[in-house]
């Protein structure tokens, strides 16, 4: 009954925040367009036979590079800002009074702007196929359900540790720069630039600890068919989003409890 | 007279902006140990790609280095003053205020790209001075005043090229409203600027020196404090800003026609 309600109510915003994307079809697409600096980084790979030394050849790195644009297309996530922006302005006091946690809101609104945004992925997906056409390959379908699994659970992680920096809102007023400060590690560090098979001993020890690998890394390597662990993956990803779980509540009740509305 | 006049204004503008930006303490200590993060970032990231190869593109690691510094000067000079100036552009189209600024008797172009400052960027622009130092003492570079002149002119034109970058995404703002993206899309484009041109493919090089002459605006002046150009490059640069910077003038005026303020 109750995860019926709330059911109907995740379809609801999510079709309203559907519609409210479909407005920005051009900002959208504009933003896909933003992350195609994994392509850029192909190019210095290849160019230059960088490959070679890690040991992918040239079509296996062009599909990880592939990969790694789309993982990284529909696990981006925004919400410090848009939190920041309505925290700052006041918006946050009707949502509170509302019997939904506002998280909700923000969460359809990721999900509705992925659907908006597959298209364009899509499209620009094709022009890399025009132009390396010898790295088209189809993954069956069981690995096409998991890597599509792993991103998911990759949006989560990301959406649970912003969500967590946008709760430090409730404290000091702009919480983004800290979420500017985790961005750094999460763009070296995550596979977006460099495979992390590629990394150096001393960092490679390390970083599969580190949630990082499991953002871009692993999905990219899984959905492009480069070797990875996919059991250490999974249980990684799952771990990480059951420590940040209670956390992200924990900081949620404190600082709705520390909240005091503009102008009251 | 009249330039006394704008001197004056704009030692007002940095007065109050500081006092503003300094409200935020800790949001500045923040965006410090970001700056920091991202240079150890890139320069891990380039120690990647040399980490088996001598040279990447006809370039050597410590040379690959002054490429580094002059990025991280340029964009400490972009987050200080081109990004919270004209990002507020989108703003003041947006909610009408532009009008306010039309109306005052100075420059409404000088207004608006020097209204800010962000103080953050200033450790940036520190950084890449104190990493260019370390690549003279690296590299053994032989400094004279020649030397030194013909550096600086090349970064002024680098820092010309960029400011009509952004000057010219910024005042497609009255046409279309919200160009938000089309600054990210910029930002990503700029990205490529930490390394040498030569190190892409021929196609993408010259979509990058014509196009988008991010080619002009590191690689060049990396070049020549490598004492590497020649002078027909320094030339074509100066040119080359020359241009960007009187038509993204033009480009200014002639958009001004067409902006019929908010609500009316």
């Amino acid at each position: 009954m109750i995860s019926n309600l709330i059911n109907r109510k995740i379809f609801a915003l999510i079709k309203v925040q559907y519609s409210n994307m479909m407005e920005y079809r051009v900002e959208i697409a504009l933003w896909a367009i933003s992350g195609i600096i994994p392509f850029f980084m192909l190019n210095i790979w290849t160019n230059n036979n960088l490959n070679e030394s890690i040991n992918i050849s040239e079509i296996m790195l062009s599909r990880y590079f592939l990969c790694a644009f789309f993982v990284r297309q529909f696990s981006v996530v925004w919400v410090v800002f848009s939190f920041e922006e309505d925290s700052l302005m006041g918006k946050i006091s009707p949502y509170l009074i509302q019997p939904l946690n506002p998280f909700f809101r923000y969460f359809a609104q990721h999900i509705a702007e992925q659907i908006t945004r597959f298209p364009f992925a899509l499209i620009i997906a094709f022009f890399f196929f025009l132009f390396n056409p010898e790295s088209i390959w189809i993954p069956n379908l069981g690995i096409l359900f998991l890597s599509i699994i792993s991103t998911f659970l990759s949006f989560l992680i990301q959406f649970l540790i912003q969500s967590i920096v946008a709760c430090l809102c409730f404290w000091t007023e702009k919480a983004s720069s800290i979420e500017r400060l985790l961005f750094i590690p999460t763009l070296f560090l995550s596979g977006l630039l460099a495979p992390v098979i590629s990394f150096p001993e001393y960092v490679k020890s390390w970083i599969y600890l580190t949630p990082f690998p499991y953002l871009i890394d692993f999905p990219a390597n899984l959905l492009s068919g480069n070797e990875t662990n996919i059991v250490r993956g999974f249980s990684m990803q799952i771990l990480w989003i059951i420590l940040l779980f209670p956390l992200f509540k924990k900081i949620w009740f404190r600082g709705t409890k520390k909240y005091t509305a503009m102008g009251s | 007279m009249n330039l006394k006049k704008y001197i004056n204004i704009y030692t007002k503008f940095l007065h109050t902006s500081l006092a503003s930006e300094l409200e935020y303490k800790t949001n500045i200590l923040i965006d410090l140990a970001t700056a920091i993060l991202s240079l150890i970032g890139s320069i891990f990231l380039l120690s990647i790609f040399f980490q088996n190869n001598a040279r990447v593109g006809g370039w050597e690691f410590e040379q690959a280095l002054i490429i580094q510094g002059i990025y991280t000067i340029l964009n400490g000079i972009t987050n200080t003053w081109f990004n919270p100036n004209l990002t507020e552009i989108v703003k003041h189209i947006r909610e009408g205020t532009l009008d306010f600024v039309l109306l005052k008797p100075i420059d409404s172009q000088f207004f608006i790209s020097s209204k800010k400052i962000n103080p953050s960027g200033f450790l940036e622009i520190i950084l890449g001075f104190g990493l260019l130092i370390y690549c003279i003492k690296i590299n053994q570079i032989y400094l004279n005043f020649y030397y030194l002149f013909l550096c600086l002119i090349t970064l002024i034109c680098s820092i010309c090229i960029l400011y009509s970058l952004w000057f010219f995404i910024s005042t497609t703002t009255i046409w279309f409203v919200k160009t938000w993206n089309a600054i990210e899309v910029l930002r990503s484009f700029l990205y490529i600027g930490r390394f040498p041109l030569n190190s892409f493919s021929f196609s993408l090089r010259i979509f990058f020196s014509v196009f988008i002459p991010i080619a002009f605006i590191t690689t060049i002046p990396s070049e020549v404090f490598l004492g590497l150009t020649q002078f027909w490059k320094i030339f074509l640069e100066v040119a080359i800003s020359g241009i960007f910077i009187f038509s993204s003038r033009k480009f200014w005026l002639f958009a001004l026609r067409f902006y019929s303020s908010a609500s009316s």
